[in-house]
């Protein structure tokens, strides 16, 4: 076969090669060290956290047994030889599931209002008050890295057992959460616009409305869509602290050896999340599909 | 009549604009020329207060228009409209929206936040439009025109303001030499008209002949010609664009072919 490239004479090759290896070599001793530093945290955490591989190993049979277990009903039977008694309760839970999606869609509804005004806010580009700025970039730290169950424990607390204080735990989480992505979309957004709106005397937020808003309006919607499916398997664990929703009936079920409906509740709560999963993503790509359009 | 006094613009050690003074009298069709960076772009938006001066002091009327602020520097924006080289425009919205963004100085707030228009200000806008014989594409997606057919949206915008004084910066230098022609006759109605001052940075020395009164040559943030198109010769010329950059200017043959400037516009010039 002929070739198109001659082959270099080993004296001029090797030099070649040798600088090619050295290179690769230096390039490989980094990526050993970086493992070996990486295998070395992992120990101290370990042993700092008290993790012991032993008693792991040990109980670790439980874990299964404990997953088959859920799947028999109190008088021995395997679940699926009595679907009725399986999910005997199934109109109960089917309204606590439906309290458990309006939770989260009203959480995520107030919150993505609230992180839509304060995103512009807090974007380095439109933002003309730095104090403003920074102070509510800061508050929107601490509502997002606060967990929801924390405020969800303070408002049942202040609120009372029930779904508002799921609903608030939830928007206050989503407002943290959604104004810091909701205002990289506006960092990202085109500053002629806004020059053009400003030069006509608009004010700070007409010039917001006309120039910004138009630009950011489709991906605020599939973020906050995103930020709902991530909100309905937040709101299904708020009823373990007593904030609403199918959780209170999980944690119960769980506590007291109900097995069977462990397992009941469980696959109603992960067929609801699918079903949102896949509604949310259609309607984001459609979104995203007329966003390149 | 604006007055501009000793106005600067320093971005850090690097003066922009460098000891501006001049004196823009009403109802004037001025060009601002020079080469690109020579702070044309610089000195109009420090005008209009897109961006704020370092130093000096403009003054329209009794107004000093560099410490404005709140209601009343919105109010001096509306007065002097602005055009932009690449026409600044809200592409997702319509053509009309565009316009009617003109008149948001002159809306409350509630009701332009919410796009509740008045009959009269769309009928102001779509007038605005039909002027370019644009009124049947109000309802179009304003991302959808091509270069010249949205210049004359932003030209449109700039007049609902109903404005005193128009900055034009560079308002051709992205279209081609039909629609130079249609916008650069529109400003020069708009002037004849009804008696805007207009303002307008220029790269084409030819153009910047044919149509102002008067001509403003920039070089280095520094004033360095002001006078009649007529007085403009070749030596000034050459003087104007050499001073950045002499051997760029030797071998242009002839001097009305700015370095730099589109091709399409040397031909239209050429022609």
């Amino acid at each position: 076969m002929a070739s198109t490239v001659a082959r270099l004479p080993d004296a001029q090759l090797e030099p070649l090669a040798r600088a090619y290896k050295d290179a690769l070599a230096a390039k490989q001793r980094q990526i050993l060290i970086g493992i070996a530093t990486l295998v070395v945290a992992l120990f101290v955490a370990g042993y700092m956290a008290e993790v012991r591989i032993g008693e792991f190993l040990r109980h670790i049979d439980r874990f299964p047994t404990y997953i088959v277990r859920l799947f028999f009903l109190d008088t021995g039977a395997s679940v699926f030889t009595d679907i009725g008694e399986w999910f005997w309760g199934w109109k109960h839970w089917l309204k606590l599931l439906v309290e458990t999606m309006l939770i989260a869609y009203t959480g995520t509804f107030l919150g993505a209002l609230a992180a839509f005004v304060l995103s512009f806010v807090i974007s380095a580009n439109l933002s003309r008050t730095a104090w403003l700025r920074i102070s509510v970039k800061r508050f929107l730290e601490f509502c997002r890295t606060v967990p929801e169950l924390v405020f969800a424990l303070i408002f049942v607390v202040a609120f009372g057992l029930g779904p508002v204080p799921g609903v608030l735990a939830i928007a206050i989480h989503t407002m943290g959460a959604l104004g810091k992505q909701f205002s990289e979309v506006v960092e990202n957004i085109d500053m002629k616009p806004v020059e053009g709106i400003t030069a006509t005397g608009a004010t700070w937020w007409e010039t917001v409305r006309f120039a910004a808003v138009p630009q950011v309006l489709s991906n605020f919607a599939s973020y906050a869509l995103l930020r709902f499916e991530i909100n309905v398997r937040g709101a299904a664990v708020m009823g373990f602290v007593g904030a609403g929703g199918i959780g209170q009936d999980l944690i119960e079920a769980i506590r007291k050896f109900y097995n069977s409906d462990v397992s009941a509740i469980l696959i109603l709560i992960i067929v609801a999340v699918m079903l949102i999963d896949l509604g949310t993503e259609r309607l984001r790509h459609a979104l995203l599909g007329k966003e390149r359009s | 009549m604006l007055k501009i006094r000793g106005l600067s613009k320093r971005f850090g050690q690097k003066a922009a604009v460098d000891d501006v003074t001049l004196d823009i009298p009403a109802g004037s069709f001025i060009g601002v020329i020079g080469r690109s960076g020579a702070g044309k772009s610089t000195l109009l938006r420090m005008i209009n207060r897109l961006i704020d001066a370092s130093d000096g002091s403009i003054q329209f009327g009794d107004v000093d228009v560099t410490r404005l602020k709140g209601q009343a520097l919105r109010d001096w924006r509306s007065d002097c409209a602005m055009i932009f080289q690449q026409f600044n425009l809200v592409g997702r919205l319509d053509v009309l929206t565009n316009v009617l963004t003109g008149r948001l100085n002159h809306v409350p707030s509630w009701q332009a936040l919410l796009k509740l228009w008045s009959a009269d200000d769309k009928a102001i806008a779509l007038a605005a439009l039909d002027q370019f014989d644009m009124g049947q594409l109000a309802a179009q997606r304003t991302d959808s025109l091509s270069g010249g057919q949205q210049q004359r949206v932003a030209i449109a915008r700039a007049l609902v303001q109903e404005p005193k004084m128009i900055l034009a910066d560079e308002p051709i230098a992205s279209l081609d030499p039909r629609n130079t022609r249609l916008v650069m006759d529109a400003l020069l109605r708009i002037n004849r008209h009804y008696g805007i001052t207009v303002l307008c940075n220029l790269h084409s020395l030819e153009l910047a002949r044919g149509y102002c009164d008067r001509l403003i040559g920039m070089a280095a943030g520094k004033v360095v010609f002001d006078g009649l198109p007529g007085e403009l010769t070749e030596d000034v010329a050459r003087e104007l664009y050499g001073l950045e950059a002499g051997d760029v200017m030797d071998d242009a043959a002839p001097p009305v072919l700015v370095p730099g400037m589109a091709p399409e516009i040397a031909q239209l010039i050429q022609a």
